[in-house]
Parts: structure tokens; sequence; C-alpha cells
């Protein structure tokens, strides 16, 4: 709650003017039976017209006084909830904004972007209805319960036998309906993963010849979804007859109790009916209380989950960084790095890992999969923070640097690479915004993209699909290239970038990149041999390990790893010369 | 493969707004349809429905003769009487509450259990190509959010239509019957709350639909930067990512901001409408009491209609609207049923037979001999011939996908295809497995013309590799023993250890017990691809296909796999599809695609010494993507 406090800023006023609406509303409706009770008590028992009138009159100001608190209300709780679920919205993506890989891991991107839309979205109902409903019981409650008191202290003990009997029956359901309804979610989830199993792998159903079986398995786990809710429902219906029967409970001990008032004289049978207003309203407001109190809970769930988010700290601070620093050079030093994704992790995913690269180096790296590459290579952007030891680039621990700094030094092309949707130009600007037509068309022509672009009907503006369906893989990697270079950075790294792109074009882009980014350090992890050969140095790691480093002669002379990955690649070339 | 690469979403249609139904009519008679079995219980429940709305009613009628008769005058034992009969009116309505609702939960949940059940099974019917056209997030979606709607439907919209009908017409008869005079004022108070509903209820469909709109432009973005979180982190995008961010969602608060203020206000307004109304009527039933033409116990009851006589109103008005979501619903699920189920009118069977010599004798016991059974009773043994002759094919019937194929795969032989994507190797083995049917040509398997023999057969003699793994959530045990439910665990072990998955299995926490969640999640790729090819090993199909099986799998474990694949592969008609030329070096027969048709074919050293397009890839001088 404290977190989201500081956001209803600027809406605060609305959020007041909504309650009071709402109070409003609810006290101007319940001054109304009173009226009714003095119109039959004294205008009628006297005759007395004008102060029926006098009486009507003010009922009317009355209600169309609620009608304009009522309607008010509304709006505000409108203007209040949506605006107070876009601040959210936004204090909740800025702090995605912030947050590091291993954050975004920690979550999931799923389990993100459901924060970010369901999760608000049901925070700002419950706001709209909250200030309403929530205000509104309440208010119901203890007025009518004045109101009544006013009328009858001795009628009012009736409450005093039916309001626990009401408390008991909404405490019975709010606890039993609890469990039922997770077991009913774990129901509907278990139904759910069968159908999104059979949509996806619909080729292995069917070659496996599987069909009768998932059938099987979904009528079953359809069968136990019918069962919990047949369960969980048919015990929720019994809500409702069972407030029907306190309530007619209430008005005939009423009837029976007040009866005897107005037959001995000590109550105005105007009176009388008023009360039974007041009892109905007592009940009813206790009631919506308990629908209240079921709507929370489920808000209050995703309140949690949307305060996980703003709670966070990010892994990564940049209490170190000092504002004006850049990237010099192209050095990087690993000093005895050793690194794990979790802290409370028992394996670690680096183990002391020692390397250091001169500015202008094209460095390759080489390992089987599992055998922890990426995860070398992201801490040089920091994208991760080393677990011990630490990681210098251009002579300085890269802490020193701020993460903008740094990463306009250290361009990374990772290994899952996204495009926008956009046009071409659009995308590659995101390497640099101020970026001229020039630039984009000189980056594209070292990273072989130009040739494609310039094919293709719009050239540069060309619109890409999200996530760049539209373009081959062997496109999409030379795009991301391309977009990387325009930062024209100190460090270069490709991670796995040019899988997709055929040998040659793979040559010919190394050969650019040698050429015309002499002073550019360039790390890249290739899965093949021939992409790191020429290589000034040559890293093999194994299960987080240097097994291996120097040029492609020395490796093949001393690291068997090296050899046996360079012989499986090279079999048939050398077969056949 | 025509299947477009989105990747799945939920959502589906219902997140971009309110949908109409087509024929609303048509949808609800189909979804009475469902309800049609429970009949009796039916009646039972609108019969319960009318006693308890009735009787509810007629308690505030009560209050006249108490008020009039009883209290009033004094006279207790007849009060006690009166009040007898009241309680028994509340305990009736509340018994047939009760029972109605609980019935109703009864054949709610069955009769969607019902629709549920054959929606899948209608889903498993259907041919691949549907799976290709539609996305997941869309097909999903009619099993969440379609059902959803008609379960609330069926659930509570009829009893709660029929039931507020039933209120409010019992109510406004009993006004009459208190007062016809004061039911003048109610029903032009009334026509003024519709006149609300329709006006205001107008402005604030067209405002949601607004509302809607701007929501799905920012719930995409949202997804697409979400999903691409790391780059923009690389790239110190932030900045840039929050200014758009920020402009939707304040295009959506502003929107949202006034379809809630229209949604919002209705029920307010309707209420205090009726409330108004009773200061009205409170005033001239005074008047009119004190002129002697009305007394004091019918005012009473008269008032308590008054305050219910809206509810029903607006209880409908609510109503209609997740009535016709439903009916959207109901017809979008509608739609996905009747879709055409897989054609099947192949004959042939695969049957277990006994081999004595040359003569084939079907048997129900498991030999390790299978035949195929013709329509006339002829036994053909399985062996795994399959040939193309002149195949051609296209998905949408305009793009062709495969021009005059022909090819020959004898019993046990190799034969590999390369090519770019798009090229039409997944296509062949779409077409030999009958994911899709030719449209020239024919395709034979043993002699047979693939189309005479019946699906599940032809299945059960195919083995599959896909290059996406797709495990299923249960024990990696489990997961061995799809291709073959009845498979020992020997079998199964036996499995593992041939696709070289026995060690890493072992070292899981519970070994072949361990049980998989999120499709294997847990697992790296390459031992996602292990477990997929140990599958494959159990069910012993003569033919086997590899479609890309090893190509997330690094060099270095490839080889390791390699004596494992190399033995699953004996002995059996093997198609293999592979992005690394390696893979194919030993295949008998190398086919090169390029744009659906077959430019080369050969053996490793014949296409290299050819020096054509198979060559060019070989040396790294043509690009594979």
């Amino acid at each position: 709650m404290r977190l989201f406090w500081p956001l209803t800023k600027g809406y605060r006023l609305w959020i007041v003017l909504a309650v009071v609406c709402s109070v409003g509303e609810a006290v101007l409706e319940l001054l109304l039976p009173q009226a009714m009770s003095d119109i039959v008590d004294f205008g009628i028992a006297t005759g007395d017209r004008g102060y029926i009138l006098m009486t009507g009159v003010k009922m009317l100001v009355l209600a169309l006084l609620a009608l304009l608190c009522g309607v008010g209300g509304a709006l505000c709780a409108a203007r209040a909830s949506m605006g107070f679920g876009a601040r959210v919205r936004a204090a909740e993506y800025a702090q995605v904004q912030r947050f590091a890989f291993s954050d975004i891991e920690h979550f999931s991107t799923a389990s993100l972007i459901t924060r970010l839309t369901n999760d608000v979205a049901s925070l700002q109902g419950t706001l709209f209805m909250g200030t309403r409903i929530c205000v509104r019981a309440p208010v119901m409650l203890v007025t009518a319960l004045v109101m009544a008191l006013r009328i009858s202290r001795e009628l009012s003990s009736v409450f005093l036998v039916v309001l626990p009997l009401l408390a008991v029956a909404v405490g019975v359901v709010i606890a039993v309906v609890g469990p039922f309804f997770t077991r009913l979610q774990q129901a509907t989830d278990a139904v759910n993963l069968v159908v999104q199993e059979n949509v996806n792998a619909v080729r292995v159903v069917k070659s496996f010849v599987r069909e009768e079986e998932e059938k099987e398995k979904f009528r079953r786990r359809s069968d136990a979804l019918r069962t919990t809710a047949e369960q969980a429902f048919g015990f929720v219906v019994s809500f409702s007859p069972v407030i029907t029967l306190l309530m007619g409970g209430t008005i005939t001990a009423l009837m029976w109790i007040g009866g005897h008032y107005v037959a001995e004289g000590t109550m105005l049978s105007g009176d009388l009916m008023a009360f039974f207003t007041y009892a109905t309203e007592i009940l009813a407001s206790l009631m919506m209380f308990a629908m209240v109190l079921m709507m929370l809970t489920r808000s209050i769930a995703c309140g949690k989950r949307v305060a996980e988010v703003l709670r966070h700290n990010s892994a990564m601070n940049e209490k170190d960084a000092q504002e004006e620093l850049t990237v010099e050079n192209g050095d990087i030093d690993f000093h005895h790095v050793s690194f794990k994704y979790h802290a409370d992790a028992a394996e670690w995913n680096l183990h002391d890992i020692d390397v250091h690269i001169k500015s202008g180096m094209t460095v390759g790296i080489l390992g089987g999969t599992g055998s922890a590459k990426s995860t070398l290579v992201s801490l040089i952007p920091r994208l991760y923070d080393a677990t011990e030891g630490s990681v210098c680039v251009g002579g300085r621990d890269v802490k020193q640097y701020t993460l903008e700094a740094l990463r306009q030094g250290c361009a990374m092309v990772l290994q899952k690479n996204t495009l926008f949707s956009g046009t071409v130009a659009e995308n590659l600007r995101w390497g640099r915004d101020d970026a001229t037509d020039e630039e984009l068309r000189e980056a594209c022509e070292i990273a072989c993209a130009a040739g494609f672009i310039e094919a293709m009907p719009e050239g540069y503006d060309t619109h890409i699909e999200q996530g760049g369906t539209n373009v081959s893989g062997g496109q999409k990697q030379r795009l991301c290239i391309a977009r990387a270079l325009l930062r024209k950075p100190k460090v270069l790294i490709l991670d796995d970038s040019t899988s997709a792109v055929d040998t040659a074009t793979d040559a010919a882009i190394r050969a650019g990149l040698r050429k015309t980014l002499p002073e550019t350090t360039k790390i890249i992890i290739a899965q093949r041999v021939i992409s790191v050969m020429d290589a000034d140095l040559i890293l093999v790691l194994d299960d987080g390990r240097i097994v291996g480093q120097g040029r492609h002669e020395e490796l093949m002379e001393k690291c068997e790893i090296y050899r046996e990955v360079y012989e499986s690649q090279q079999e048939g070339v050398e077969d056949n010369g | 493969m025509a299947k477009p690469n989105t990747p799945p979403r939920g959502g589906g249609p219902n997140k971009h707004g309110f949908q109409r139904p087509r024929n609303t009519k048509k949808t609800f008679l189909r979804l009475m349809g469902y309800l049609a079995r429970y009949k009796a219980l039916l009646c039972l429940v609108a019969l319960c429905l009318i006693v308890s709305s009735v009787a509810s009613v007629f308690v505030g009628y009560l209050l006249k003769p108490i008020m009039n008769d009883y209290v009033i005058p004094g006279d207790f034992p007849g009060l006690l009487r009166m009040l007898v009969l009241q309680g028994g009116v509340f305990l009736l309505s509340a018994l047939c509450n009760y029972v109605y609702a609980r019935l109703m939960v009864h054949i709610a949940q069955r009769s969607v259990a019902g629709i549920r059940e054959e929606l899948f099974n209608k889903m498993q019917e259907m041919p691949v190509s549907y799976f290709d056209t539609h996305l997941s997030g869309d097909m999903m979606s009619r099993f969440t959010n379609d059902m959803d709607t008609v379960s609330e439907m069926i659930g509570n919209s009829f009893a709660s239509l029929l039931s507020n009908a039933i209120t409010f017409v019992a109510t406004f008869i009993m006004m009459v019957v208190l007062n016809p005079l004061l039911t003048l004022i109610t029903v032009a108070f009334l026509l003024l709350m519709l006149l609300v509903v329709k006006t205001v209820g107008g402005k604030s469909r067209t405002n949601f639909q607004r509302q809607q709109q701007t929501l799905g432009a920012l719930n995409g973005y949202i997804e697409e930067m979400i999903e691409g979180q790391k780059v923009i982190k690389v790239f110190s995008h932030e900045e840039k990512a929050m200014e758009a961010f920020t402009a939707l969602n304040e295009e959506y608060r502003s929107a949202a901001t006034l379809a809630q203020s229209y949604a919002g206000a209705m029920m307010p307004a309707m209420a205090n409408l009726s409330r108004i109304n009773y200061a009205v009527t409170c005033c001239i039933g005074g008047l009119l009491a004190i002129g002697g033409v009305f007394d004091i116990g019918s005012l009473g009851a008269y008032l308590l209609y008054v305050k219910q006589v809206s509810q029903p109103i607006a209880g409908i008005s609510q109503q209609v609207n997740v009535l016709l979501a439903a009916a959207a619903g109901a017809e979008r699920i509608f739609d996905m049923m009747d879709a055409p189920p897989e054609a099947d009118e192949g004959k042939t069977v695969l049957v277990r037979v006994e081999k004595e010599g040359d003569t084939l004798t079907e048997t129900t016991r498991r030999t390790g001999h299978w035949a195929w059974k013709r329509r006339d009773g002829s036994l053909t043994e399985l062996r795994g011939d399959v040939r193309f002759q002149d195949v051609t094919f296209s998905y949408d019937g305009e793009k062709t996908v495969l021009h005059n194929i022909s090819l020959f795969a004898k019993p046990g032989q190799k034969i590999a295809f390369v090519g770019s994507t798009g090229a039409g190797k997944t296509t062949i083995t779409n077409l030999i497995n009958r994911f899709y049917d030719v449209q020239e040509g024919t395709i034979t398997y043993d002699g047979i013309d693939v189309r005479d023999i019946a699906k599940d057969s032809l299945r059960r003699s195919l083995g599959m590799v896909l290059q996406e793994t797709q495990l299923f959530s249960g024990t990696v045990a489990d997961n061995i023993r799809y291709g073959k439910p009845d498979a020992t665990d020997e079998e199964v072990r036996a499995a593992a250890r041939l696709a070289n998955a026995d060690t890493f299995i072992r070292h899981l926490p519970r070994g072949y017990d361990t049980v998989l969640t999120g499709g294997g999640s847990s697992l790296s790729q390459g031992e996602r691809q292990l477990l997929s090819i140990a599958r494959a090993a159990v069910s012993d199909p003569p033919v086997l296909i590899l479609d890309e099986a090893t190509s997330s799998i690094d060099t270095r474990t490839e080889k390791l796999i390699e004596k494992g694949m190399d033995s699953l592969m004996e002995g059996r008609t093997v198609f293999v599809i592979a992005h690394r030329l390696s893979t194919v070096r030993n295949a008998q027969a190398i086919l090169v695609l390029e744009k659906g048709e077959i430019i080369e074919r050969g053996d490793h050293e014949a296409l290299l010494a050819e020096q054509g397009r198979y060559y060019q890839l070989y040396t790294g001088n043509a690009e594979l993507s």
C-alpha cells in the first residue's frame, strides 16, 4: 500500500471527491425513509397537506442531490482510477526499464507482461469500484444503524441477534470459498495445459497417433474441472437463500415486536415502516461488504504482483559510476572472474577466468552448448555483474562507468536478437539516433546488408514486422550487426550472430570489420571454427572454464577439445580437398 | 512451411474490442441444443424460479394486511398467523432459490464440460493445415475466454434474465393492484430510465470500443517492448521506449476515463431516478391517504415496490451485454467445431503378422512383424519402400511449392534433402505422413497409394524427429513412451541408451521419473532433442523422418550421439533434412531442392564432382538460411 500511495498524486482530489460523493449519496439515500415516516406519522395522521407537500419537496431535493452525488461520484471515480492505473503502469514500466538482465529473467518476460497488463487493469478496476462500494457499504451500515437506533433502541436489539449470525455466514463463505477457488484455478490450468500442448505439438501428436490418448487425458481433466466447479459454485449458490432467510427472519421478528409497540402506542406505524427499510439496508450493506471482501482478495493478489516489481531492487547499481567517464579504448581484462546466475546456486557458471585482451584485437570464442560463452561476454557490457573478481574495459573497472557510457562503448549483438516494428532505417537508428543516411549505408555495407536492403521495394523505408518476421534469419542477423556498428563502439561483441549467414558472407563481414574498425576490439562467438580461425586470440571454453587460449596453430597443438571440434567440422572438406 | 512465424499470444479476438455475433439467433438455438438433454431439470428450474420470484414479490404485499388489519387494530393472534404465513413464504422463496440455483450449476457445468470436450475432440480430428493457418493463441482463447463467456451465460444469464423478468412483471402487477394511479407515475419514470439506458448506453458502447482499441495498442506495445527488453538494455534505449509508452498510456487513460465515466454513471443514475420516483410517490401517496382513497399499509407496501421495480431493468440491461458477448464467443467456438475434420478414406490398415517363409498370417501376438492388410484381406509385408511419382503440391492452391517431384527410397536407404528455407524439404515429409495430401501425382508406401492407407496406420509406420522439440508435461519416461504407450521400462531405457540420453537422464534428480514441466524448459535444447530421438526409437518404425533433428546440438555433442543416430537409422528407410551438410554425407541419395524442384541428385561424391549447387553449399559459397 505504501508503494501505491505516491502514485495517486494528482488524482487524490478526485479520489477524495469520489469518496465524498459516495458518502453523500449513501447518507442522502438513507434520509429518505425517515422523511417518508414523517409523512405517514405527522402528515397523514394530522391531515396536514402543507406538511406533506413540504416534506415531499424536501425528499425530492434530497433525491436530486443524491442523483448529483451518484453521477458525480462515478465521474470522479472514473477519472481517479484510470489516472491511477496509468500512473501505476508507467511506474512499473519505468521500473522494468531499470531492470538488469538477471531481474528480467527473475520475473520472466511473460510474467512481466501479465503484471503490466492484466494486473494493473485489475487494480484500476478495484479503485473504480472501491471508491464507490468500499465506501458505500460501511457508510450505509453506520448510517442505517444510527437511523434505526434513533427510531427505537428496543427494536434495534434484534440486530444483536441477526448481525452476528450474518457475520458468521459471511465468514464461513469466505473461508470455504477461498480454497475452493484455488482448486478451481488449478483444475482450469490443468485443462488449459493440455489444450496448449496439443495446439503447439499437433505434429507430434499426429505422427505418434496419440489422438485418442490425448482425448482421454483431456476428458479426465475436463471432468475434474467440472466436478470442482460444481462443488465450488454449488456451495456459493447456497449463500443467497441463507441471506434471504436471515432477512425474512429479521423482518418477521421486527413485525412481531414492532407490532406490539405500535399497538401499545410506544411507536408510530410510519416509524415501523421506516425501520423495515433501515433493517434491509443494514443487511444489504453487510452483503455488499462480503462481496467487496471477495473482490479485494483477488485484487490484493494482483497488487502484490505489481508491488513485487515496483519493490524489486535492480541487481545492478551505478553507485561507483563517474558521470563524465567514457570508454576510451578497447582493452578488456578479466581478473580471476567467477560467476553464477543466482547467489545461492551450487554450480558456478564461470570459473576463475583470467583473460587480457588488447585494444583492436580480434578474439574468437569457441565451445559447446552450455559452456558459458555467452555468459562470459555478457559481463563486458555489464549485462551481469561478476560474482568474484573484476572485469575492466579501457583499463577501468566496468562499474566505474555509467551503464549508458559503458554500453555506448561496448556494442553487443545478442544471440536471441530482436527487430522492432518500424522501418529498416528506424531499426538501424537504434544504434545511434542522429546517424545520417550515409552512415546507415556504410554500416550496412560492412554488415553485408546493403545489398538486400536496397533490393527491397522500399529500401531503407521498408517496414519490418514485429519481431522481424518478414526478413530471413540471415538478413535479420546482418541488420542486427549493422545496428550495433552504428554505435561506433570501442568493443564489438558478436554472440553467434552469423549462424544463419553463409560462410562466404560470414568471411566478408569479418574482413570488413577488420578493415574498417582496426581500433575496435572484436569479440566473436561462433559455432564454426572457420569463423574464428584467423583471430588474434581464440578462447576455448568448456563447462565454464577456459581450456585453451592462443592462436589457431597453438591450439591445434595443445588443446584437445579444439582439435576435436576442428576435426568434426573439417572431415568432409579435407576428404575432398 | 506455411505456418506463419508468429509466436503464440494470449488473448485472441476478444482483445481487440467487442465483437458482435453474426447470427445471434442461430447461435442461441445451437447452444440450447446442449441444454436439451436436461429438459426435465430445466422445467424444474423454471418452476422453482417462478415460485421463488413471485414469492419474494408477494412478501412485500403482505405488509398491507399486516399493517392495516392486525398491527393498527392490535389483533395479535391474527398478526401471529400472518407472520407465520410470511415466514412460510420467505422459506419457500429461499428454498426454491437454492434448488434452482444448485440445479443450474449442475446443468451449466455439465453442458459446458460437454461443449469443451466436443471442441477438443473435434480439434484432435482437424488436419494439420488448420493448425498451420490459425494462430495458436487464437485457438487457445476459444478454450479459455470464449468458453468462460459461454459458461457465464449458461450458468447465470438465463436464470437471471428469467427471474428479473418475472420479478418485474409481478412487481408491476402488484403495484397496479395496490394503486393504478400511482403506477402511472412509476411508468413515467420507467420510460425516463429506458431513455437513459438508451442514450448513455449507446455513448458508453462507442467509447468502450475506443477504450478497447487504445488498450490493444498499449498492450501490444508493452508485449513487443518487454519481449525485446534485452535489446533495449544493450542499446541504452530505455528513455526512448518510455516516451512512446507514455504517449500510448495517456491515450488509453483518456479513452478509458470517458468510457468508464459513462458506464459508471449509468447505475447511480438509474438508482437515483428510482429514488426521485420514491419521493414523488411518497408525497402524492400521502396526499391521497389524507383524502382517504389510500391506506397506510398499502402506501408502505407500494413504496417497497417502488424501490424494487427498477432493479430488474438494470439487471436485464446488464445481462443483455453478457448475452451478446457470449453469443460472439459461442459463435467462435462453433466455427472451430465446424471446421472440416481430416479426411481419411484409407481402408488399408497395419496388422501384426506371423511370418513363416513367405506366408503371412494375421495374429494378435507381438511378433515384431507387421503387414498391410488391404480391404480385400490380402496382406503385404511392411518394408518401408516409399516412392514419389510426379508429385505437385501447393498449400493454398496458388503458389506451387513442389513441382513434379519423383523419387524413391528402398527399404533401408537413407535419403537426404538439402536446400534453403522454403525450398520444399519439409513439405515433402508433410506429404509422406499425409499432414497434407498431394494434388497431382502419387506417393506409394510398399506399393500402396498412401491415400488408401488409414492415417493412423500410416503414421504408426513412420517415426518423426522434428527440429522444434515438443515435450509434454509428465515424467521423462512418459515422454519417451509417448510413441508406444505400452512400452516396458526396459524398452524405454534401451531407447534412451540408443539415443545417448541415458546418462543425462540418470543424473536428473529423480531419473526417469523426473517430472517435466513447461515443455521441458529445465532441460537444455540438446537434451530435449535427445529425448525426442529416444521417443522415436521406442516406437520402432520402419520409416524415419528426421527434420533438422540435430541442428540445435553442437557439433561435438552431435559426434557423441552419432552412434546412437546410426543405430537408430540402421535397417530403416530414413528421410533426413539437415542444415549441416556433414550430417547428410553418408546418405545413399542427396536431393538438392530449390524452389520446389529437385535440381541435383546423387550421392555425396557424385554431387561434389558435379561442381553444382551442392558443391557451392558444401564449400561455403552460398547461403543456407
